[in-house]
This record gives C-alpha cells, structure tokens and sequence, in this order.
C-alpha cells in the first residue's frame, strides 16, 4: 500500500495504482476522457491532468503515472485548472458544434466537463477538421467528425470484445478511428461501444433521435433475454420503452450488457398479444377475458388432472411459473415441464443444473473446458469473462463441440461427445491439463444436454468433474450454462415434473397450457389437443392456440429470475402492459377464482412469501449462496454417450426468443451476417 | 371650525363641482383608448405572441428537433417527437404546442439555437373551439411562412440585445 496525499486528504492505496485511483479514493474528481477503469491505459486525451509536488513543474497526467509512497497531488491548483482548460480548448477546436443534434446531447462527457472545466470561449478561427463516416453495421451510427480519439473503442473492441475490428489509422489531424476495411462490427457486445464513447461519434442506430436522456424514466431490472441476469435500466417515455442500458453489477455483467439485450425492445411493441383471443370455427377471433376464461373452463369439465399439463417458456418468472403450478394442481394435474428443448436437465439437486462456479468465479479458474456450448452465443458476458480470465494468461481452454471463433485463443478438441471418454481415461492429452489445475473447470451447454443422450453426457461430464479435482469442499467447478432465463427458477420451483414435454405433446394431455412456451414446435402438438397460450406475443405458441391469454413481457411485471448461476434477482415493472393484457400471475390468480378453487395470495408481496415457502432460495436476492461442492454423487445417467456430433444450442444468436424475432433491429443484424456490405456499399451507407 | 368648513364644502356640492371639473378636463385631452380592432396599439419587437416555426430562405424547415424548448418550457407545454429523416437528418416528425397551456415566457424562443420557434407579433389568434388551440408541426410552420417577413424584422430589431 502507498500513502498518497490529494489535496491534503491522505488515502492509502494498492501499490501500482496510478495517480487518478489515488484521487478517487480521495473523493476528487478528476475529469478524463480517455481513462476507462475495465480498459488498459492509453493516456492520450490528457484531461486528467494533476500536479504533483517534488516532481519536475509540469502537469501530470493522472491516469498513466503510477503513485508512489509519499506522493503529494494537487488537483485544483491554478496551473492544474489552466492545463485542463488548455486541453479543453485544444480538444473542442475540431469537435462541431451541434449538440443540438447529436444524441448524446444531454449525457455526453466533453458537454459536461466542458462545463465544468473549460473555458468560455474559443481563440480557434480557422476551418475545423471533416472526417467521413464510417459504416460499423445496423447497430453503431456514426458521426466521426466528433471523435475526440480517445481509442476507448479501439481498446474495448480488443481487449473486451476480443475482436481486434477497430483501429485509428494515420496521425495527428489525418488520424481516423474506423474498421480497418469497411466492414460491420462482428462482436455481440458493439453496442456497448455507444456507452464507453465519451462523446457522441459512437451512438446507437435504433435509437437514433428518438428521445433525450432528461426525457426518460428509468427502471432498475434485470435482463431476461438470456441466463446470465444482467442488471440493466430501462429508459421508458410514456408507455414506450425507449432503450435498455447496463447497470454496474461487478459478479454478473461488470458494466457490459450483450446486443440482444440492448436492442431486441423495438420487439416489445411488435406482434403483441393485447387482447384475449378464442379459436371459433378454426379461426382465431379477439374476445374477452370471461369469455376466454369460459372457453378454457368449459373444455376442463370432464377432464381428469392427468389428462391437463403446463410447459413454461424460457422468458417466464418465477412468480408466474408458482401461480401456474398451482393452478395446475388445483386442477389436479402434475405435468408440469419447463425444459422446452428438451433438455436433460436433473432437477434433483442445484448443482446439476447452476453454473455453480459463478461468473466471478471464473476469474479464479485455472483451466477450462466448453463442453457443447458456444458461449460467445449462449452468454456474450459470461464469455468477456472468460476471455478476460484468459487475458491474465495461465488459463489453457478445451472446446468440445461445433468450432467456432470463441475471442480467446483455445484448444479445439473435436465435436463428439466420445472425447468424455478419453478425457476421463487420460488419453486425451488435456486431461492432464484438467488434472494438474488447482481450480478446474467446465461449462456444459445446452448443446451437450438437449439430444437422447443428453442424461448420460451430464453424468459423463459430472463424473469427469469428479476425476479432474473440480469438486472439492472450497472449488465448484461444474457449471451449467442455461440459456433461458426463467429455465433455472422453473427447475427450482419443481416445474418439472409428470409427464415430460415430449409425452405432452405426442396425445399425452388434453389440454396443454402454455405460459409463454414457443421454442419447441408446436405442430408437434396432437391435432386435438386443447392448446392455451397465455404470454405477450404472437409467436409459435400463440398461432397454435385455442385460446390466447394476453400476458406482460419482463418490462411490464414485477417478476423474480435466476440466473444461470442461481442467483436471485427482481426485474421491475417499467411500463404497463399493451391493451387488455394483465401481469401473469394475476391472470391465474383470476383464472383460480373462476374455477372455485382461488389461489392464496392476492397481492404480489403474498405471493412472495410463497415463492419463500416453496423454495427458501428466493429469499436470497442477490446473493449466491453455495461455492464449493461436498457431494460428489453425480446426476443418474440414462444409456450411453451417443456418437452424434454436438449441435450448436442457439441456431441464431439475434433471435431466441419472442421478443427479439419481432424485433426488425435483430432481423437487420442478420441480415446484416449473412449478407455482408461490400466495403463500397458500406461507405455508401455510412454517409 | 373644522366642523362649519366641511359643512359649507357638502352644501356648496365643492367635491361633485371637482370631479365634474376633472372630468371636463379630460373631455378636452387627446383620447388614450384606441378603436380596436379598427385601430391596433404599438407592438414592442419583443412581444410574445403566437408561436411560429420558421424555415431558412430556401425553404428548409429550421427545426431540428433538439427538444430544448421542451425541456425549458415551464407549462409543459410542447411536445416533440423525432426521427431521423429520409436524408439522415434530424427532424422533428411532431412538433405540437398545447396553446392553452402556453404561459408565453419567450423561453422556448431564447433556447432555440436555430430561430426556429418564435414567438410572433400575433396576439389574435382565439378560437372557438378548445381543440383549435392545440398547435401541431403544420399549424406552426404555416405560421412561420404567413409571418415570415415580420418575424425576420424583428429578430433583426432584437439582435443587437441579444
């Protein structure tokens, strides 16, 4: 630790910190543009200027000299104040001045600390400086004649993102941030280039003009669209949900948030559900909720418990999952399911089914091995920490499964499941990998699970976690990689019982319940089956069903999640849902009424307390209760390791789900994939 | 002795003899009202009247949809929506004004940073209808090109105090 005076405040701070950490630590304020906490030091926009005493009189900049023992800084000196203006004036003589229509106006960092440190008025007369835009795909607009270059960009799509796609080229006035060939940005994570770009160059495309920071309410949530639970804020005007920003959360998604969940919204208000609808005579027609509760309640008469089941789609919360559960077992039915895909998912323990390392525990981790899964897909954030992990260095990684560019360098070892068995008998040359890390561990995807064998390769990998030292008292390194939000709280909940999606589908039900469930195919389901589909779009479920009940998407609910890694975490309501459609819990609670057996709860504070009662884990919120494994009994393994080649879990990274296939963003991001501008058709664009 | 002054003052009718004497004065003074709306009292260029939204000479409409005034207005009044046009341009594709709300502060016209919502010399703009007065993107900028010449006069007048 080095002792570090600020403005005669004296801090203590780790030794190789830089001057800039010793300021905040003192609480001063030091204004940067180029300076980013998660990104390595560039030092080149020269803001953070200080003074430090005993050092030859010049200004220093903050973010790039380390503290040493002793060391007295000032940062609000007269000469600290007109090296900062200095820079100020020096970094606005090219920066235009059309705050009026740039939308940063209003969040933008050079509008703020020009306020507060520049000066107040401009000595620059000359022309100021041009630069042509550049084309980074249907997600990033820009107006690079406001680049400031800082590089935050450059380095995020390096370091973080892992694809080297952004760079400056030639110096001084010419210098240019852009893609080196006009092409668009290739990374998951783009869309957090808008939140780090100090300055409005770098904006989002969708969100082009809409509306002003000082417009929007905000909503802490959290994210559902895939596992991880990122915290996000949601920005809403009026009834409309304008855009979905990251929130800081250091053990889930640090200060990222994935593309999908960034800018599937524009899908929230497409293609929804906002009236109840009754198929009459083959035809789908819009009606009311008694007459749509009617007509679910006149086919239940006559129908035994076990002739009704529920699947649970991948978006649902867990409040909505125990109210479905119940009115099921008011019904008298058990055949609950939530494994849409099929997967072989053991719901008898946690450890079976959690990424039980956590995503801050990977940092920890000394060896890897991805076993079906391709998590820059499944889970863009949990894969910027493994990448971050293997930045550090010492982290030799395995891929088993469909090959593809992971942003980090790993070994490939094949598609096959057959490579369990000889990482497990020690033919495998990573097995010995495996075997000499102090803190192993594995991620196995949905890919591994969702196929015939799926139960035979959790125990085999379980069982090679058992072999490889990953679980010990003080060391979890099983993880599961969930790709459904609502897949976790569903098994946790005991949402999967009776007869198994597959079974309900071929006749096994005569009325099949559907909350939110449209990732399997619904022409599966028998031709006389009595489908109810109660969710918030008009996707495969709702096209199958007898009776569509509008529900609320996780913008407009107050619902609990888990993670992938099994924490608790509340999404907030942000706006109200469309039209006639109601919170799903409250549609089941009313639906309980009609057919006299009312659920207990009536308000959502009782149906907490339930959620509590069924399982004490949602009363953890937020916080992960387990690291470390003490029972080495693996999940039940059914028949043997097939020989089929591993298949990719998610098909499509930009739609998943109901939400992100109405969104025409993510149909212009694929669109954008598999059809490639040409570097000309991309500068035609960019203009 | 105070009392035999007042008494002589009512009985000699002294105070009705003033008034009337007052009154006579006037009756020869130049008139101060004037015979609106036959007759119009002078306008100071700063007058806040109804709202306008103008166009540069050739024709493009000035508004670019900063949402400044919005932010400023202190009624609440003014509602703007955006969207990038065909061109890549920011342009407001809703520009309305609820009138009865206005207060007629002018501030929507100061945080203007292209002289685009102005506050006009028209003060004769009732209506018979509420509905009348809730001012849309058209209505302004129909005001805008109807006023166009006094509009430029006075900004031009102002300028030197601005």
């Amino acid at each position: 630790m080095a002792k570090v005076t600020v403005d005669g405040i004296t801090v203590e701070v780790p030794n190789g910190s830089n001057v800039l950490q010793a300021c905040e630590a003192a609480g001063k304020e030091i204004p940067r543009f180029c300076y980013h906490e998660r990104l390595s030091v560039a030092g080149n926009c020269r803001m953070c200027l200080v003074e430090i005493e005993k050092a030859p009189p010049k200004p220093f900049a903050s973010c790039a000299y380390p503290v040493a023992d002793g060391m007295v800084v000032h940062t609000d000196t007269p000469m600290v104040k007109a090296a900062r203006r200095g820079v100020m004036e020096f970094l606005l003589i090219n920066h235009p001045l059309d705050c009026p229509i740039c939308d940063q106006g209003g969040e933008c960092d050079l509008q703020d600390q020009s306020m507060g440190y520049g000066g107040d008025t401009s000595r620059y007369h000359e022309n100021k400086r041009a630069v042509t835009n550049k084309d980074l795909g249907p997600l990033v607009k820009t107006v690079m004649t406001r680049c400031i270059h800082c590089t935050r960009c450059i380095r995020f799509s390096t370091e973080i993102a892992g694809v080297p796609e952004m760079g400056a080229t030639a110096r001084g006035e010419s210098m240019e941030v852009g893609t080196y060939i006009s092409k668009a940005l290739s990374s998951e994570l783009s869309g957090n280039l808008i939140d780090i770009c100090p300055v409005g160059a770098l904006t989002s495309k969708p969100y082009a003009f809409v509306a002003r920071p000082w417009e929007l309410k905000k909503t802490d949530s959290v994210d559902v669209l895939d596992a991880v639970g990122a915290a996000i804020r949601v920005d809403t005007r009026g009834s409309e949900v304008l855009r979905v920003l990251p929130r800081i959360n250091e053990d889930v998604n640090e200060e990222w948030l994935a593309d999908k969940s960034r800018f599937a919204l524009d899908g929230l208000k497409r293609r929804r559900l906002d009236t109840p609808w009754v198929k009459r005579e083959g035809k789908l027609a819009r009606t009311t909720w008694p007459e749509a509760f009617a007509a679910i309640e006149a086919k239940l008469t006559g129908l035994s418990g076990d002739r009704i089941g529920a699947v649970a789609g991948n978006l649902c919360d867990a409040e909505s999952m125990l109210a479905l559960k119940h009115v099921m077992a008011a019904l008298g039915s058990t055949n609950l399911d939530c494994r849409q895909d099929g997967a072989a998912l053991d719901p008898s323990r946690r450890e079976f089914f959690t990424f039980n390392t956590s995503i801050a525990g990977i940092e920890e981790a000394d060896a890897l091995i991805i076993i079906g899964s391709n998590p820059r897909h499944e889970a863009p954030l949990i894969n910027a920490r493994i990448r971050k992990r293997s930045l550090m260095g010492a982290f030799p990684i395995a891929h088993i499964g469909v090959a593809a560019d992971l942003t980090y360098r790993h070994q490939y070892l094949g598609g096959t499941p057959q490579l369990l068995a000889g990482l497990r008998d020690g033919s495998n040359a990573f097995a010995s990998v495996l075997r000499g890390a102090k803190k192993p561990m594995m991620i196995v995807g949905q890919g591994a699970l969702a196929r015939p064998d799926g139960a035979a390769i959790l125990a085999a990998c379980w069982a090679l976690a058992a072999e490889t030292g990953m679980l010990t008292p003080d060391w979890n390194g099983f993880n599961v990689l969930q790709t459904a939000a609502g897949r976790v709280a569903g098994l946790e909940l005991g949402f999967a019982t009776g007869k198994t999606l597959a079974q309900m589908l071929g006749g096994g039900v005569d009325l099949l319940w559907l909350l939110g469930a449209d990732e399997f195919d619904a022409a599966a389901i028998g031709p006389n089956t009595f489908v109810v589909y109660q969710g918030h779009h008009g996707d495969r479920g709702a096209a199958r069903a007898d009776v569509i009940l509008p529900g609320a998407a996780y913008t407009e609910k107050n619902g609990t999640y888990i993670s992938t890694e099994g924490r608790v975490q509340r999404g907030a309501l942000a706006v109200f849902p469309p039209g006639e459609a109601k919170e799903d819990w409250k549609i089941l609670r009313a639906f309980s009424a009609l057919i006299g057996k009312p659920l207990p709860y009536d308000n959502l504070e009782a149906l907490r307390m339930c959620l509590v009662q069924e399982n004490p884990l949602f009363d953890r919120l937020d916080i992960l209760p387990h690291f470390g494994c003490s029972d080495t009994t693996g999940p039940v393994s059914v028949g043997a390791v097939g020989d089929a080649l591993f298949e990719p879990a998610i098909e499509n990274y930009y739609m998943t789900d109901p939400i992100s296939r109405a969104s025409p963003t993510m149909a212009a991001c694929i669109e954008a994939q598999k059809h490639p501008k040409t570097p000309a058709e991309s500068a035609m664009a960019a203009e | 002795m105070a009392f035999i002054d007042r008494t002589a003052r009512s009985l000699l009718l002294a105070e009705l003899v003033s008034g009337m004497a007052l009154t006579l004065k006037y009756f020869f003074k130049p008139k101060k009202t004037i015979n609106y709306p036959y007759e119009k009292g002078p306008l100071s260029p700063r007058f806040k009247g109804e709202h306008a939204l103008r166009r540069y000479p050739n024709g493009e409409e000035r508004c670019i949809a900063c949402k400044l005034c919005e932010a400023v207005c202190p009624a609440q009044a003014i509602t703007i929506e955006a969207e990038p046009r065909d061109d890549g341009s920011r342009r407001a594709t809703r520009y309305d004004i609820d009138m009865t709300k206005c207060i007629y502060c002018g501030l929507c016209e100061e945080a203007c940073p292209v002289d685009a919502i102005v506050e006009g010399p028209n003060f004769e703009f009732a209506t018979e209808t509420r509905e009348e007065l809730m001012y849309d993107k058209d209505k302004l900028l129909a005001n805008g090109d109807r006023w166009e010449p006094e509009l430029a006069r006075r900004l031009e007048l102002d300028a030197p105090y601005r």
